[in-house]
């Protein structure tokens, strides 16, 4: 019982405070690769509060909802963004010898399916602004659901299909190091994949700031707003925790991977979320017609080559 | 690296190489209130009065493009000394300069003959009403004690005409006595 309590405190504190810290090294790192400084104030040393501030701006706003807006529904989107999140993190696996909140069987599936679902915020918050641009922004959300969370499943079937269980825990004890040339395809096309579920740039269409301003979130300010922001981040550490669980070998590192096993999974999330902020930086939106092109051109016939590939590879070892 | 960007996907990692290359560098962000900037020479800051040089002449009002120098003055008449008649001179009353309104052309300061307008490279000198920034003489003169002194020459450089106009009245009167 306490063991449990333990690990939903834990779990509770990874999703307070991971997220910021993608957020802070986003400030900071996007601004030295545009030569700037980014926050130095907030908290006088290289503004380490800046997010602090932020949230503490945020919760000052006033809460506005527009006359013709589904009430309801507008209220409840953050939420349904946020919290699935918070549920995929529970299964993630992050040391050997059960460092994970809830051991699923079919863990691979509950956090894919769950993940689906904190897009379905972004969905309702662009029907629910009744405002022009939010609705195509959350017609684009699903639009970008629909092409991307299929190369997204095979890819991560893949890996599956090598481990041959489902559960996260079972599939990292199964990984060994020639894993990393045989599921490289899968695992770039999960991460495109994934970063393209996000709506991170390049892959930003739906909230395409200088087209349909914001997209779903053109509406939201304040506390609501902060929250989708928080989901975007925590959707960040999300990804990159799964994908380094599923294709990179989770807690398996050179040396140590009984004791600092939770450092390695740790690590190679952050050297992820590193390549997010990265891609973010060098690359420009991509058009709304390039980023189906991408989906159902690429990376839907590339993962069903790495699925092919590890079938092959399965039957014949 | 211009191998890099003909293969497939080349781009893309040229991208990467250019953001990661940047991020490695220093900033090059000064951070102004705690750090000064350096202001290269003859830096356009402010408009300094070196009241004591003034004549009133108005030169400097009458050639300001924006009209934004305001001149008064009134005319004093110093006693005769040692009989003759009595000589009036100018005396500056009031020497403002709208700072809403000025371009920074610098033509006052080139028209003046006295040698009474400078550039000063102070300039913080923001207000938070338009009005309050028609500086009068008595700050004007303020700033005259952050002018610089004038640049040196390049070594390089021709010599100043100056230079070369005083040597040579020197050498013309050398041979002579006295003037």
């Amino acid at each position: 019982m306490l063991e449990v309590v333990v690990k939903l405190v834990l779990v509770a504190g990874a999703f307070a405070v991971l997220p910021l810290l993608v957020g802070q090294a986003e400030h900071k790192v996007m601004a030295h690769m545009q030569g700037r400084l980014g926050p130095m104030y907030a908290g006088a040393f290289h503004g380490w509060a800046q997010l602090v501030a932020d949230g503490v701006k945020f919760a000052q706003k006033e809460d506005v909802v527009p006359r013709d807006a589904d009430r309801w529904v507008f209220k409840l989107a953050p939420g349904v963004a946020l919290v699935p999140y918070l549920l995929v993190l529970l299964v993630i696996p992050v040391g050997p010898g059960g460092q994970v909140a809830l051991d699923l069987g079919p863990g691979v599936f509950f956090a894919l399916a769950v993940m689906g679902v904190g897009v379905i915020g972004a969905i309702m918050a662009g029907w629910a602004s009744a405002n022009k641009y939010s609705l195509l922004g959350g017609m684009r959300v699903a639009a970008q659901l629909m092409s991307y969370e299929l190369p997204m499943v095979f890819a991560a079937s893949s890996v599956a299909m090598a481990a041959g269980t489902l559960s996260l825990q079972g599939i990292v004890g199964e990984w060994r190091w020639y894993w990393l040339p045989w599921q490289a395809i899968g695992a770039v096309v999960f991460f495109v994949a994934g970063l393209a579920e996000l709506r991170r740039p390049p892959f930003d269409m739906p909230v395409a700031d200088s087209e349909i301003i914001f997209g779903p979130y053109t509406e939201y300010g304040g506390l609501r707003f902060a929250f989708f922001l928080l989901a975007e981040y925590a959707g960040i550490v999300v990804l990159c925790g799964l994908t380094a669980v599923l294709f990179l070998g989770g807690w398996k590192g050179p040396f140590l991977n009984t004791e600092l096993g939770w450092l390695w999974t740790l690590l190679k999330a952050a050297v992820l979320a590193f390549c997010v902020i990265w891609f973010r930086v060098s690359y420009p939106r991509m058009r709304e017609d390039q980023l189906q092109k991408l989906a159902w051109a690429w990376l839907v016939p590339l993962s069903l080559a790495q699925l092919a590939l590890t079938g092959v590879l399965k039957v014949a070892l | 690296m211009g191998r890099v960007g003909r293969l497939p996907g080349g781009g893309l990692a040229k991208g990467l190489a250019v953001t990661l290359r940047t991020m490695t560098r220093r900033s090059i962000t000064r951070q102004y209130p705690e750090v000064q900037p350096d202001l290269p020479p003859r830096s356009r800051g402010v408009i300094a009065l070196f009241e004591e040089n003034c004549t009133v002449c108005m030169l400097c009002a009458r050639e300001c493009p924006d009209w934004c120098i305001y001149i008064d003055s009134h005319k004093e008449t110093l006693p005769a000394e040692g009989g003759g008649r009595a000589r009036t001179r100018n005396v500056l009353d009031r020497f403002a300069i709208d700072f809403a309104l000025c371009m920074y052309c610098g033509i006052c300061i080139e028209v003046c003959p006295f040698d009474a307008l400078f550039w000063s490279p102070e300039f913080e000198y923001a207000e938070y009403d338009i009005a309050e920034l028609t500086h009068e003489k008595d700050r004007l003169r303020e700033w005259m004690w952050t002018v610089p002194p004038p640049q040196a020459h390049d070594p390089a450089a021709e010599p100043p005409k100056e230079i070369a106009a005083a040597a040579k009245a020197a050498a013309r009167r050398r041979p002579g006595t006295t003037p």
